[in-house]
């Protein structure tokens, strides 16, 4: 469990500070799947990197299971319990081979070789990249590299992983991959947090919080966030395609429900019109 | 016009990891016109932008600019091209430092690099005050800008942007896409690469597919929205208005599924509801 109490984080720059953080609590359960959204400077990407103490709390404290991230001595344990994933995979990948980009992280452990060997086995299986094992990262396609990024965190058997708009970069069948395959790893029981850009991966997540100017606005289930139409496009958001089609035959007098979201609960209530 | 014409071009040539990465293709853009060049990771779209900005030498076939060879610098620095993250190639101290860098480097006088450098900030919708601060303290959809106002500055005839609002959220992007359209009004022939279906649907009135290589397929993104099998073979998807369109059909909505933006979907339910 992740738990982030009063959270501030302050960047000292050239020309004095900036404050990125103002005031965070959030709690993040364990098994849970949270989207977090808002505009770029919203301080997401900060947030995310107190997660695993990349960063370090100006003010307030961030708790992985307990440990407290500001801690020296609790370094490693929280990286242990914590993994991250960023944007570029070209950026996460270091071995000329994918098995050994996998097995990275697991030989700087000290693990013995046939731990390292399961565990890149069962890393590859569950990203769906066994058939590349022994390929050149350099010949693979970006979903594929975002998916060997993330099997390199599993090999990590860390029990959270932060996932920092890992399909940015992507094409849309890329996108497909790479959301299917946190979803794979939220059901076999991995706490997922995504950061996303993408309102429609954002959807598939079973919290959704908003940020803005360093603050969380509203924690809520996607349901209910994107039900907010208006709202959100006054934050510099959107909406998934459904909604916001509901939300504007509304306006033109049709009785919708609240809350529609994916275009089958669309079909379904027009269906009956 | 730009023409291309039978261009190939192959990677590592003779070694192990040789990889052709275009193979004959041809097309050419008109002036005025704004293209979409679509295809997933790996098409051989970037390979294709830089040999058109004259970035890559060619191995096979031409580009003509103008009825001349890209390899001419005259031909070359009519085109501007943007790459993808371009915010990454900030260097200079300031703002305005960073923009006037590549006019600088075409020789211009003092006067004019700075009333270009200040065109090129209002036109991207940079305020005048950001003139002297250091690029790295803004905010990724400004520094973005910035990189983008150092291209127009050069008042390129072709502009080509790859992927420009990557990692952009809803509103920049928005913005940003807003802005390309204004160029393009005001005449600036645009090359936009992009596996966004939405942007595309949005902006451009033709669209190429690059897959393995080749063109699949070359024509307006209506047509193109309509073709499942050649966006399957490109690993493209339609844009999410078209496939809610396509879901509703399949739920047994009579709904013409070939809306492309928000308004015509919009337009099409009521139609079908009323």
């Amino acid at each position: 469990m992740i738990s982030v109490k009063n959270l501030r984080h302050v960047y000292r720059t050239a020309n004095g500070e900036r404050l990125a953080l103002d005031g965070i609590n959030l709690e993040i359960a364990d098994g849970e799947f949270l989207a977090v959204i808002g505009t770029n400077g919203s301080g997401k990407s900060t947030l995310a990197k107190h997660f695993n103490a990349l960063l370090k709390p100006t003010a307030g404290k961030v708790y992985v299971d307990g440990l407290d991230t500001a801690a020296e001595e609790n370094l490693w344990r929280v990286r242990e319990k914590v993994g991250m994933v960023f944007q570029n995979p070209d950026n996460e990948i270091v071995a000329a081979i994918v098995e050994d980009d996998v097995a990275f992280g697991p030989e700087n452990l000290g693990i013995a070789p046939e731990e390292i060997r399961r565990r890149v086995d069962l890393a590859l299986e569950t990203v769906g990249m066994t058939g590349y094992r022994n390929f050149s990262p350099s010949k693979l396609s970006g979903g594929q590299k975002q998916r060997i990024a993330i099997a390199g965190a599993v090999a990590m058997r860390t029990k959270i992983i932060v996932f920092d708009e890992p399909t940015a970069m992507l094409d849309p069948q890329g996108r497909r991959e790479v959301l299917a395959t946190i979803k794979k790893l939220h059901a076999q029981g991995l706490t997922a947090v995504l950061i996303t850009h993408f309102m429609e991966e954002a959807a598939a997540a079973e919290r959704v919080a908003v940020m803005a100017a360093g603050k969380i606005l509203k924690v809520g289930v996607p349901r209910e966030i994107f039900s907010d139409v208006a709202g959100m496009k006054r934050l510099g958001l959107d909406v998934p395609a459904a909604a916001e089609l509901a939300e504007r035959l509304r306006r033109r007098g049709f009785k919708l429900p609240e809350g529609i979201l994916t275009a089958k609960e669309l079909a379904a209530i027009l269906k009956g019109k | 016009m730009i023409d291309v014409k039978n261009v190939s071009h192959t990677y590592a040539v003779g070694t192990p990891f040789e990889k052709t990465a275009l193979r004959e293709i041809s097309f050419s853009v008109s002036e005025g016109e704004f293209l979409a060049i679509a295809g997933h990771t790996g098409s051989g779209k970037s390979t294709l932008i830089q040999i058109i900005a004259g970035l890559i030498n060619l191995q096979s076939g031409a580009v003509e600019v103008d009825g001349e060879s890209v390899s001419v610098q005259t031909a070359r620095r009519k085109i501007g091209i943007v790459f993808q993250y371009p915010e990454h190639q900030l260097f200079e101290e300031t703002v305005a430092k960073d923009i006037a860098f590549g006019p600088k480097n075409f020789g211009l006088a003092e006067a004019e690099i700075s009333k270009r450098v200040e065109e090129a900030m209002k036109f991207v919708g940079l305020e005048l005050s950001l003139k002297d601060v250091s690029p790295f303290e803004l905010s990724g959809g400004q520094k973005r800008r910035v990189a983008i106002a150092g291209i127009l500055a050069l008042k390129p005839k072709y502009l080509i942007l790859d992927e420009p609002t990557a990692g952009l959220d809803p509103k920049a992007r928005r913005n940003l896409l807003a802005e390309i359209k204004k160029l393009h009004r005001a005449g600036m022939t645009i090359i936009f690469v992009s596996h966004s279906m939405e942007d595309i649907a949005n902006l451009a009135s033709r669209v190429a597919v690059l897959a393995q290589g080749k063109i699949l397929f070359d024509g307006e993104p209506r047509e193109l929205f309509a073709q499942e099998k050649i966006l399957d073979a490109a690993g493209l998807l339609p844009p999410p208005v078209t496939q809610l369109m396509l879901e509703l059909n399949r739920a047994g909505l009579s709904v013409d599924a070939g809306a492309i933006t928000l308004d015509e979907a919009e337009r099409e339910i009521l139609r079908q509801l009323k």
